[in-house]
């Protein structure tokens, strides 16, 4: 690990001044990820710039929104009433993340931005087009049975790990950012730019912006929500496959749907053909298969990840049957 | 000393750990943290290249970096001697092995900075064409001269083929098992420290005697120059059964830099460093008539090894033992690869030796149409089947029929994926097991002191098994004292010749003097013999007693079953319920036996469904190698665990009439499982390990 210096944000301009335009400087949240890639020499701060202290760690409500402050702590996230009771997609996500312990000091916004678990990404001594660009992607050809079958092109086949962010996705969720420019806000499927050819650049947003919250609208009253993770370890292991749902049904018709995929996917992936496919036609198992059909028909599987298409495809159908029970 | 009181036996009740309380609370000190004073630290420079040369080193750019004191390697390092383990001789010239090995090591005065210098030293390679590449059909496959331990590599009984082909069934498959690593809590640490003439060497090991032995072969040392301690170890699993390149390495570097250093590993440094399970690929062939008696039974097994050592898995030995049939042939074959050495992993051979046999049983079962239990019993053996050796003593039967018992085994339909509950697949699989109740030479040494207490010194290995309470409770019965008054000293090489913790044969072979030399002191105290201020001692050393031993075969059995139940969406296996009844010999304590079970049984059911360290060929590497990717068991992964034992008397073993238990409980319960996975969902798995992406393709 490289020596580096530390310093603690007073507020948020100070934490951006120090950050951005400053590419040797990171942010430190939780440090869950942030530290071990520091371990594993692919990250390597001169500066870090711990913005726990920052005033944005807690859940409030705004008008009919629930703000979320980037800082609120997964566990405490996962806990809070408000989010129990009217996201509880969001809480079962978060609560099938990680560990305890990792809970405990991860933050939302750390969580949002952690990076990719492919196993060359996190190993200095092998090429990825992600870590150093242009050495090329040993794991389109190596291992690879828990990595993209959608959206992922021929530069990098990386997934996004997080379930919080998934959770996110299916609830149309805005994020706070600010920036030198000041603050803005845009929507969470905006945060994550397309893999193409620069699986290197992750975000829209620019390079030491703060995010500082994320904002839900409200659910229609009559949603039923869920989140369902596969995995191959019971507990502590990262997504195969993971769906979050919300579905609204009216009279045996399918009034609101909204499909957000995990671990297929460089982001979380929402299934927009699967939900036009759905809404307002009959919400039975033979529709919810139809339109996971549909959407799956971009999946691009390589050689020892085919499996995730079919169990993608019985996932969202045992989800969407199980919440239209 | 008169005695005024006569002890309760401490043997076969439940003792708590001796030393639990100083776990808990962090008092106990594993290797990587005794505190000494000038103590610096050396990190590994790992060779980036599978296979080829070392040209050059950039020392002088290394020596600049912050806290750097030396750097050691090839051109600077002692010379050794070859103690029969080429993965020890360290930086004895230019050549790289495999992925992992390595080429440098900088010493510094901080971990970090020792770490951030070996990391950016830079290393110029001429690499070589490599193969790392382990298949069933690799063209460079050759039998060994013996497999692991020594053992033979073929066994013939009989004409196989010929039976084979007269047989009414015959079931013929090939099993694979993938590679695993061991992965202990506490990564391998050595610190070396002079004194005085004396070597220190603080390490994570389960065999502080044999490491001594090596490291003085190796270096050349006088003899009694090297003490090995290692009071504390935290899981092994074989990992640490022999020296590792950790204690190596921090013999050097203190030599070099003239303080005592130490070189602690990470994780993924362990994977290329300090052993693995092979790979194996197993082709059994049973012929059986109607009734699904056998009639012949072939077990061939491949496996891989490094261009450093022969190490072969003695997979196909499982099958020597476990049932009867007249015509039997067993064989090995190796391939000698660009990769990291395997060693031993728990139950090396009979693990995955076990998954293949007792498959291919419950294969034979569904031909023959018979129960699998039943057709185990039928197939009962009443003389070791390869030899025809006598057993000291059987008791498979009772266990299978025990655990069929406890485990409600009786009410089963056979038929497959016949049982759907919801979003699950049920079912049920059973195996069986064994598992070798060896013992090897030890000395140990009981003192009695003026003032009540006892000290028993043995050069014995705790790593986590609960050996050091087992043989306090030994001790006490053999003194005819309480266990309050008795303190066992081990994982010290100056107590002189130990056992190996491996092999389960750590109990059976420490207990042998532990137990000789109470009973000796006892009696020499009760014949009115003089207690001194200093103490009185008795010695005993167990070599010629062992070599006296009649000609058995030695085994204990046990008998698993397990429930499963597969997600019909996803393929997710849950298993909700083990049971494991066992014949091991006496149960000295209940509670550390059923602890050692339940850990063998848990790493059964991780082995079965999780562990898998994924090799890159191209690399020469498990790309895997931390352990998030490498999936162990969790608490959540893990259900209702029986454990039960059968009455096991045996005057043929030991003084204490104890076969060892450390491994046995996860020898049969992958095969147990794929045989429930198969019960449940109709597809057969013959591959581990049985996660989602087996489950899904294999047609669910
Ligand atoms: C063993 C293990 C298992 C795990 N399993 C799971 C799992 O199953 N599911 C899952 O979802 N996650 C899992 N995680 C990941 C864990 O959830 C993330 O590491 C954690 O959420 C990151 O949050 P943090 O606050 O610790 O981020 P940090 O490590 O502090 O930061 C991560 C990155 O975000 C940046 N950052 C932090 N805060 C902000 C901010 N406010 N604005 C902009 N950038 C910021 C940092 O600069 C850094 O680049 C696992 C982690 C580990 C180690
Ligand atoms: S998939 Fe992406 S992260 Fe992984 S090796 Fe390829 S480029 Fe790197």
């Amino acid at each position: 690990m490289r020596e580096f210096a530390y310093a603690r944000a007073r507020d948020v301009d100070a934490a951006v001044s120090l950050v951005a335009d400053n590419p040797g400087a990171r942010y430190l949240g939780g440090g869950t990820n942030l530290v071990d890639l520091m371990k594993l020499g692919i990250e390597r701060p001169e500066l870090l710039v711990d913005v726990t202290g920052l005033p944005l760690d807690e859940v409030t409500e705004d008008g009919d929104l629930l703000r979320i402050g980037a800082l609120v702590r997964n566990s405490d996230l996962a806990a809070h009433p408000l989010v129990r009771d009217r996201y509880p997609v969001l809480s079962q996500a978060v609560l099938n993340g990680a560990s305890g312990q990792l809970r405990n000091v991860a933050t939302t916004g750390g969580n949002l931005v952690q990076r990719t678990r492919c196993g060359y990404f996190t190993d200095p001594t092998k090429p990825c087009n992600k870590r150093m660009p242009g050495s090329g992607c040993p794991a389109i050809e190596g291992e690879h049975h828990n990595l993209a079958i959608l959206g992922a092109s021929d530069h990098c086949v990386a997934t996004h790990p997080s379930d919080l962010a998934v959770a996110l996705a299916a609830l149309d969720a805005r994020i706070d950012v600010q920036d030198l420019a000041g603050p803005h806000e845009l929507p969470l499927e905006d945060l994550y730019r397309p893999v193409g050819d620069r699986p290197d650049l992750e975000l829209t947003i620019r390079d030491g912006a703060l995010i500082t919250g994320v904002a839900l609208p409200p659910l229609p009253p009559d949603a039923r929500t869920t989140y369902r993770k596969v995995r191959e370890r019971a507990s502590y292991a990262f997504a195969i496959a993971a769906v979050a749902a919300v579905l609204v049904v009216r009279d045996g018709l399918v009034s609101d749907v909204r499909i957000a995929l995990g671990a297929v996917a460089s982001h979380p992936w929402r299934a927009r053909i699967a939900e036009r496919e759905l809404r307002g036609g009959p919400a039975t198992a033979a529709a919810f298969e139809a339109a996971a059909i549909a959407e799956l028909d971009a999946a691009r599987p390589l050689r020892d990840n085919a499996y995730k298409v079919p169990l993608v495809r019985d996932l969202v159908v045992a989800v969407l049957t199980e919440l239209a029970r | 000393m008169t005695r005024t009181w006569q002890a309760a036996p401490s043997v076969g009740h439940p003792l708590t750990r001796v030393e639990g309380l100083d776990k808990v609370t962090g008092r106990a000190r594993y290797a990587a943290d005794i505190p000494l004073p000038g103590l610096v630290y050396g990190w590994v420079v790992p060779a980036t290249i599978p296979r080829g040369r070392v040209l050059g080193l950039d020392v002088a750019a290394t020596l600049a970096m912050p806290g750097v004191l030396a750097v050691l390697h090839q051109h600077n390092a002692p010379r050794l001697t070859d103690a029969g383990d080429a993965t020890l001789l360290l930086f004895q010239d230019d050549r790289v092995a495999h992925r992992g090995d390595p080429v440098a090591l900088v010493i510094a005065d901080t971990p970090e900075r020792a770490r951030e210098a070996a990391e950016r030293t830079a290393v110029d390679y001429l690499p070589e064409p490599h193969d790392a590449a382990f298949r069933a059909d690799h063209p460079r496959l050759y039998e060994p001269d013996h497999v692991n331990p020594r053992l033979p590599t073929v066994t013939d009984k009989g004409d196989v083929e010929a039976a084979l082909a007269g047989a009414a069934v015959v079931v013929d498959h090939e099993y694979r098992t993938p590679p695993q690593h061991n992965n202990p809590m506490e990564p391998h640490s050595g610190t070396a420290v002079w004194a005085d003439g004396r070597l220190t060497v603080y390490d994570s090991t389960q065999h502080a005697y044999g490491m001594a032995r090596t490291l003085t072969k190796l270096f050349g040392f006088d003899p009694g120059v090297v003490r090995v301690v290692s009071e504390h170890v935290g899981g092994g699993f074989g990992a640490k059964g022999l020296t590792r390149p950790d204690a190596v390495l921090a013999v050097m570097a203190a030599t070099l830099v003239g303080r005592p250093v130490r070189v602690t590993m990470t994780r993924p440094q362990l994977f290329p460093l300090t052993g693995y399970r092979t790979p194996t690929a197993q082709r059994i062939r049973l012929g059986a008539d109607r009734d699904g008696r056998l009639v012949a039974v072939e077990h061939r097994a491949s496996s891989q090894t490094s261009r450093l050592l022969e190490f072969t898995e003695q997979s196909a030995s499982y099958s020597r033992v476990m049932y009867a049939a007249d015509n039997l042939r067993t064989s090995h074959r190796v391939v000698a690869l660009d990769v990291p050495t395997p060693r031993w992993m728990r139950a090396p051979g009979e693990a995955p030796g076990s998954f293949a046999l007792e498959s291919a049983m419950d294969e034979l079962a569904e031909a023959c149409g018979v129960d699998p239990v039943e057709l185990r019993l039928r197939n009962d053996a009443t003389t070791e089947p390869a030899t025809g050796e006598p057993f000291s003593s059987r008791r498979l039967a009772e266990c299978l029929r025990e655990g069929a018992r406890r485990f409600g085994w009786a009410d089963r339909d056979p038929r497959p994926a016949a049982r759907r509950d919801g979003r699950w697949w049920r079912g049920t699989g059973m195996a069986g097991a064994h598992y070798p109740a060896r013992a090897g030479p030890t000395v140990a040494h009981a003192t009695a002191f003026p003032d009540g207490g006892y000290v028993v010194r043995v050069g014995a290995a705790d790593i986590g098994t609960g050996a050091r309470t087992v043989l306090t409770q030994l001790a006490a019965d053999a003194l005819e004292v309480p266990v309050g008054v008795v303190r066992l000293e081990i994982g010290d090489s100056d107590f002189g010749r130990a056992q190996v913790a491996g092999g389960s044969m750590g109990t059976a072979s420490w207990s042998w003097p532990v137990v000789t030399a109470c009973r000796d002191l006892a009696h020499r105290l009760a014949s009115g013999e003089r207690l001194p201020p200093e103490g009185l001692t008795s010695t005993y050393d167990s070599t010629e007693a062992l070599r006296a031993l009649g000609a058995f075969a030695r085994y204990a059995f046990g008998a698993h079953f397990a429930e499963v139940a597969v997600d019909a969406a996803t393929g997710e296996v849950r298993v909700p319920r083990l049971t494991g009844v066992y014949a091991v010999g006496r149960v000295v304590n209940p509670l550390t036996a059923r602890s050692q079970l339940i850990g063998g049984m848990t790493m059964g059911l991780s082995c079965a469904l999780l562990e898998e360290s994924i090799m890159d060929a191209r690399f020469g590497d498990f790309v895997n190698h931390n352990l998030a990717d490498y999936h162990v068991a969790t608490n959540a992964d893990v259900g209702e665990l029986d454990v039960a034992f059968v009455d096991d008397p045996d005057d043929e073993l030991n003084p204490s009439g104890v076969k060892g238990l450390g491994e046995i409980g996860i020898v049969g319960v992958p095969a147990a499982i794929a045989n429930a996975v198969w019960h449940a969902t109709g597809v057969r798995q013959r591959e581990l390990p049985i996660g989602p992406a087996r489950t899904i393709t294999s047609g669910q």
